[in-house]
């Protein structure tokens, strides 16, 4: 009887969007937006700069009004990697600090700061470090090991490879890969790079001029598309699409 | 020295260590400048207290919180920055409580005067700057994650609005409880000034905290014990002996290097 109702509940979207809205003052910043997510998803999230993704990203954990419907699947657990910190960086926080305070607040066992560690590759030397004196790749994935923390069902990335060398994306793309395929983890990212959806998301949202697409990465991506959000085909487009 | 003498002494560390501990993260998230003029809120309601002729740390303590509360809901409502709201707030009070309070009330106000206090008196204070002192140390990693990111803070249960609200009351608190020894001025200087070395010389939250606290307590008892030698109030001699501990700090690489 439990297993059924486990079993339901995986069948059930990980998130429903139903004619979302953002607006601040009079300016719509998002319009009308509905898709939904599978558990094991991918959403990329692209579109030029002020087209709303990182306040899409807040409207669904709810820190901005909204009108419209976000609906998470009973249960879920939400990791967040920002794109930027609230403070600056220099700070008397080491890495290990950053780390238990998030493992604390959500009563995560003390073994699972290390386990985030040891996935984003971080080792002792730099969790002693103050946060200040990191890298911005190393500073970026200290986020993601923090996200990792309390065992989340879902990933939200605002531009998580930014500043960070290729080497530093690869390997968070690989762990990302693996997060998904191994534990069925859901992951929505923002990024301004066309191989990154067409490498790594199962879908993916554009958003532009509070318009919206939604649709996998070879249905949405035509060049009608790309012309209508960036002006241009070429932009980001580092890798070939995947056949 | 008189019990009485001592349980002040024991209440002055006990505020000290709230002061520390609160002004650890006032000066984390950048509102220095919103952390000392919160002090000044205090002084309409002092001058109030004077005229109703109640007790005026009485007075202070309601001013005090009824503007904790008044900066947090404009903050909201606003989206300004804390900064700019207290900013706000800290004027017209200093304004309306340079009208009410007058001659020696407003300078004792402003400075502090050393009191005795009584048993009571003291036994409350202390048990009050001690519950601060375990709500920021109960509070930490709360107040960590919402200092370093709203975001991740939202999406690990933490509400952040209510956690603002707890810690700008705690603010008002410690201030309040300060007031007597160090006066509306000079508290916000007790806050900021040790976690302002505290900062400079450490490089992890548990040092930042416990050097903060420690250099309050000790640029409190230090001013308290050197006051009457060199003749002047307890507040700016504290004040003063907290500055050069900065000083101190600015020139000393930090600890650890």
């Amino acid at each position: 009887m439990r297993t059924d109702r486990r079993s339901m509940l995986e069948q059930l979207p990980v998130l429903e969007v139903r004619s979302l809205s953002v607006s601040f003052g009079r300016g719509m910043v998002l319009r009308d937006l509905s898709f939904q997510l599978e558990r094991g998803s991918v959403l990329a999230v692209i579109g030029p700069n002020g087209a709303g993704k990182t306040v899409l990203f807040k409207a669904l954990v709810g820190m901005v009004r909204h009108a419209g419907l976000v609906s998470w699947a009973p249960g879920t657990r939400i990791g967040y990697v920002p794109q930027k910190l609230g403070v600056e960086r220099d700070l008397p926080l080491t890495s290990l600090d950053l780390l238990q305070a998030k493992a604390d607040v959500v009563g995560a066992p003390i073994d699972a700061i290390e386990s985030a560690l040891s996935m984003v590759g971080l080792g002792a030397a730099e969790a002693r470090q103050a946060i200040g004196d990191l890298s911005g790749g190393q500073f970026q994935r200290l986020l993601l090991a923090a996200a990792l923390i309390g065992d989340p069902s879902v990933l939200l990335l605002d531009e998580v490879t930014s500043g960070v060398d290729e080497a530093g994306q690869e390997r968070a793309f690989a762990l990302l890969d693996r997060l998904v395929a191994e534990r069925q983890r859901t992951v929505l990212l923002i990024s301004h790079e066309l191989n990154v959806v067409y490498g790594h998301a199962t879908h993916v949202l554009c958003l532009a001029r509070a318009k919206a697409w939604f649709g996998p990465p070879r249905e949405v991506l035509t060049t009608e598309t790309l012309r209508e959000i960036f002006g241009s085909t070429t932009l980001h487009v580092h890798d070939a699409p995947r056949s | 020295m008189t019990p009485l003498g001592a349980s002040t002494l024991v209440l002055s560390a006990a505020v000290a260590v709230a002061a520390g501990l609160i002004g650890a993260f006032a000066v984390m998230r950048r509102m220095t400048l919103a952390a000392d003029a919160i002090s000044h809120v205090a002084l309409p309601g002092i001058g109030l207290a004077l005229i109703l002729r109640v007790q005026p740390l009485l007075g202070a303590v309601v001013m005090l919180l009824l503007g904790a509360i008044s900066i947090w809901a404009i903050e909201r409502r606003t989206h300004l920055a804390t900064e700019t709201v207290t900013g706000v707030v800290f004027a017209g009070a200093l304004a309306v409580g340079s009208m009410l309070t007058t001659g020696e009330e407003l300078i004792d106000a402003l400075f502090g005067t050393p009191t005795r206090l009584g048993p009571w008196e003291a036994g409350l204070g202390t048990a009050t700057a001690l519950g601060i002192a375990a709500f920021i140390v109960r509070r930490r990693s709360r107040l960590v994650l919402s200092l370093v990111s709203p975001e991740v803070a939202h999406t690990s249960g933490i509400r952040l609005a209510r956690l603002d609200l707890e810690y700008l009351l705690a603010f008002a608190v410690t201030v309040a409880l300060g007031l007597r020894f160090l006066g509306a001025l000079l508290m916000g200087s007790l806050v900021i000034i040790p976690a302002a070395a505290a900062r400079r010389l450490t490089r992890d939250l548990r040092s930042m905290l416990g050097v903060s606290a420690l250099l309050a307590v000790g640029t409190t008892l230090i001013g308290i014990v050197l006051a009457p030698h060199v003749g002047q109030k307890t507040g700016p001699v504290i004040v003063t002996v907290a500055a050069l501990v900065f000083l101190a700090s600015v020139l000393r690489r930090r600890l650890g290097d």
